[in-house]
């Protein structure tokens, strides 16, 4: 009932988000805009807007959302009705976060958006759940709490007294303060996403939590930490960006080679995709960083893109999971030969992780490799090291779990079931569509960006 | 006495409940009058009204909550309900006192009516201590207050505050060293009576000996009571002199944010726990002192409203749990979550208003907090104050975790009538003032 009731309302989410894009389509930015005052001293301004780019995550929050719902369908959950709740409640606290355009109310979805995401992990989540649910509330907390010390800084700073963010953003602070300011919201912003040395909290996390609170936190919760990288750093400590860069973009590209690496190692499925999915993320903050127009527009196609893929992995893990009670990529196999449906739009998803062309994953990291390159052809040379490895330990680990004859002895695998098969299918084929079609993304977004980067 | 006499002990809480309805509504109506009373001895202003506001309205919750706490105790029900009713008494002469003279009355009925009430399980080995150790500590902290009184009344000739004030601007060049040793041994006083460090030593032992109820009273009206004259002191008697005594309140707000935030993450009883937290949050609100010159007076009062609010909502699920379990640990708390779902929730909820956690007013009274000293330049201080709140989330986050994460135990936890109206009272107001704070926040 519960469920049932979550799909609904994920739907009709999803309804009015298309609704939404038809109408930007036909007119612009200028519906989208719901100013209220909230308090007046201190100056709060309840505001929420969307251009392209908050247009594109609302869409890929609303699209993974109800995805998400349907794939807990034929699974067991206690206390359903908390648990589907609390995931709405995400869902809530996501779009306000990017649709925020006051820092304050920015902060406020942020923060909120950490509360449900810690009760799913903790309440119905694996081993050690306790404690690797509070290491990774407290580490992301330490974030927020630099990050608030920096809006506090900005606002009484601020000629306006306001935390709004066109006002940020025409009003940038002295570049004294806007070297220290760049790393209060860099950590925060890096704790989320999460970048190498940031990162120990996110493969613990991603294994314990359960399937459905790991989809949430890699395939929409990262990305926002990624958005706020180009919507609040890169505009309103534009001097400290500059002045970090280089330090920065070695950062995230030693993560990519780091977390790759590190992943070969993996026998747990779970983990091995969580560090890829470090590396993925690590390639979408280099691109950022790079500060060129085809890094920025790169990053958030690979948004996108790794959204959907990350997802769909995780979502395979767990049905391969559910069917064997197997977590170790050693001493499976012949998945294939059980399940023949699902050996093939598994591979699609491991297809569009590892960037093969026509996948979304290929125009994404092109874009993101041409921006680094633009930037430093050396380090584009190890960012795309990211590339092969990818393709190591995935079609690695594919081969091992789904390809060869079973070791298992009287494993009883079980073809797709129907929700099954629309999670991974609407995946799969979102995934080819935006590998062939990518301009939609590139139109949304691109005027903003023009206006980010000068 | 009367009541006992002619035994109508069953209607003293409802009629004293009541009581404290009207007097919120008188209180409410003086908004605005700024009258003076008693040859200028008690100061009626728009601070004191809305500090005594709430200061009545936490009493009132108190109230309703020992209904059900004290029922097992009824024959010295009429004595317990006068002394806490005296506790009000103090507090709110410690709103509106405009005089040095009122405040130390003030202070001493609300801290003699405490020494009595810490003590109140007579046959508790643990409550006698609380009520021991805080009279001989609390006499001592009165004694500096009285003494630096003493200095300041010697070195300006008036205990008034308006007339102290105007002293310090007349005679800016030679103020006299003694006036300056009279303001430090106040400000030492104050100190002690917030529970601020280093004089905090009292608060852990006193909140864990006294009998529950008294420790929500203590950690939520004594505190907003110290805080409310402090603040006054400084803003209004101290705000040209205070630089004098900057280092020393920056100092105690470090080390109370500190001490408060590292010791609360050893504790394992609640009480203790609460005690910890409580001084932690005394470290922020002594931010508020800090910058008093600026006169913050709306964060503090957002902040002391929001504090009280869920320190009251935790009490008011804890006290069942403690009876239950007979034990006041935080195990007791251990798989609420699986027997008594609502009571967790709503024990999450005053947790994440304690951590400051949006959406719940915690968070927005930290904000103000930090916005108003990083206006007054407490650099520094505010950034403390920030890893502060880090660590206390682990603490907090104890309880939510013993509530879920553990096995339960079996103690059965039912919530009365009584208290579950007091939490989600403040679980209510907690929620609304944190969405919309206007109301509260610029109600000076």
């Amino acid at each position: 009932m519960s469920r049932n009731l979550a799909l609904v309302f994920t739907l009709v989410q999803l309804g009015f988000t298309i609704f939404a894009y038809t109408v930007f389509k036909a007119e612009g930015a200028g519906p989208f805009d719901y100013m209220q005052n909230w308090s007046a001293k201190p100056f709060i301004n309840v505001h929420l807007s969307m251009d392209g780019m908050s247009l594109l995550m609302v869409m890929l929050t609303n699209v993974l959302l109800p995805l998400i719902v349907l794939s807990g369908y034929n699974r067991e959950t206690n206390r359903m009705h908390v648990f589907y709740s609390l995931m709405l409640f995400m869902q809530f606290a996501l779009n306000g976060v990017f649709m925020a355009f006051d820092g304050f109310i920015y902060y406020i979805f942020w923060e909120l958006a950490l509360i449900p995401i810690y009760f799913i992990a903790f309440n119905w989540g694996g081993e050690n759940r306790a404690k690797v649910t509070l290491k990774f509330f407290i580490y992301t907390l330490a974030g927020s709490l630099l990050m608030l010390f920096g809006f506090l800084f900005l606002y009484n700073g601020s000629p306006a007294n306001s935390l709004e963010w066109s006002s940020l953003v025409a009003n940038p602070s002295c570049s004294c303060n806007q070297s220290w300011l760049f790393w209060l919201f860099f950590i925060a912003f890096a704790i989320k996403i999460p970048i190498v040395p940031f990162h120990t909290w996110q493969p613990d996390t991603y294994q314990s939590a359960p399937t459905q609170g790991t989809m949430l936190l890699s395939g929409i919760m990262l990305k926002m930490g990624t958005y706020s990288l180009i919507r609040w750093l890169l505009p309103i400590v534009p001097a400290g960006v500059q002045e970090w860069q280089p330090l920065v973009i070695a950062l995230c590209v030693g993560g990519v080679v780091y977390a790759s690496i590190i992943a070969i190692m993996q026998r747990d499925m779970k983990r091995l995709l969580a560090y890829s999915s470090i590396a993925h993320v690590g390639l979408i903050s280099a691109g950022i960083f790079a500060l060129n127009r085809s890094g920025i527009q790169g990053s958030l196609v690979q948004m996108v893109s790794h959204g959907l893929t990350v997802v769909g992995l995780f979502f395979c893990a767990d049905i391969i999971f559910n069917r064997t009670k197997h977590e170790e990529i050693e001493g499976l196999g012949g998945v294939r030969l059980a399940a023949p449906k699902f050996a093939a739009w598994f591979l699609i998803i491991v297809l569009g992780s590892v960037a093969l062309p026509l996948t979304s994953g290929f125009v994404g990291e092109f874009m993101l490799l041409f921006g680094v390159y633009q930037y430093n052809t050396w380090l584009s040379i190890f960012a795309g090291l990211t590339i092969i490895l990818g393709a190591v330990y995935m079609l690695r680990m594919y081969q091992k779990v789904v390809l060869g004859k079973a070791i298992k002895e009287n494993m009883v695998f079980p073809d797709l079931m129907w929700n099954e098969k629309i999670v991974l299918v609407s995946i799969g084929v979102m995934i080819f569509a935006l590998g062939l079609f990518p301009n939609p993304i590139i139109e949304l977004t691109e005027p903003i960006l023009k206006t980010i980067i000068k | 006495m009367l009541a006992e006499i002619m035994n109508l002990r069953k209607l003293i809480i409802p009629v004293l409940v009541l009581g404290l309805a009207i007097i919120f509504g008188l209180n409410m109506n003086d908004w605005n009058l700024n009258q003076s009373y008693f040859n200028n001895m008690l100061k009626v202003d728009n601070f004191s009204v809305a500090f005594s506001g709430l200061a009545i309205f936490v009493t009132l919750l108190v109230f309703i909550l020992s209904t059900d706490y004290y029922e097992n105790q009824q024959n010295h029900i009429s004595d317990y309900m006068t002394i806490l009713t005296f506790i009000l008494v103090g507090a709110l002469m410690m709103f509106s006192f405009a005089n040095l003279t009122m405040l130390f009355l003030g202070i001493e009925t609300l801290s003699i009516s405490l020494y009595v009430m810490a003590g109140s399980k007579r046959f508790d080995v643990r409550s006698n201590e609380a009520g021991f150790k805080y009279f001989l500590m609390g006499s001592f902290a009165s004694c500096f207050l009285l003494f630096g009184i003493a200095l300041i009344f010697g070195s300006t000739g008036s205990f008034d505050l308006a007339k102290i004030a105007d002293y310090t601007i007349q005679n800016q060049q030679n103020i006299s060293p003694m006036f300056y040793t009279g303001m430090v041994l106040i400000v030492f006083a104050m100190l002690f009576k917030v529970s601020a460090a280093p004089f905090h030593f009292w608060a852990p032992d006193v909140y864990e000996g006294s009998p529950a109820l008294i420790t929500a009273y203590m950690s939520t009206l004594v505190k907003i009571a110290a805080f409310g004259a402090f603040y006054k002191l400084m803003s209004v008697t101290f705000f040209y002199t205070s630089f004098k005594a900057e280092l020393i309140l920056n100092i105690a707000a470090i080390l109370t944010l500190a001490v408060g935030n590292l010791m609360a993450l050893a504790q394992t009883n609640f009480k203790r726990l609460l005690a910890y937290s409580g001084i932690s949050h005394a470290g922020y609100m002594m931010l508020i002192i800090l910058s008093a010159k600026n006169q913050p007076a709306g964060a503090l009062f957002y902040y002391s409203l929001a504090y009280a609010l869920s320190t009251i909502a935790a009490f008011a699920i804890a006290i069942p749990v403690f009876s239950a379990a007979k034990s006041e640990d935080i195990d007791t708390f251990n798989g609420l979550g699986k027997k008594n779902p609502v009571a967790a929730a709503a024990m999450s909820m005053a947790m994440l208003g304690l951590a400051g956690i949006p959406p719940f007013a915690g968070f927005l009274g930290k904000y103000y907090i930090f916005t108003e000293a990083l206006h007054s330049n407490y650099f520094y201080t505010t950034l403390v104050a920030i890893f502060a709140s880090m660590i206390g989330v682990y603490y907090y986050f104890k309880v939510i975790i013993a509530m879920y994460g553990k096995p339960a135990n079996e103690a059965n936890v039912e919530l009365t009538f009584n208290f579950k109206l007091v939490l989600w009272v403040c679980l209510a107001l907690s929620l609304a003032f944190g969405l919309y704070p206007a109301p509260i926040l610029n109600i000076f």
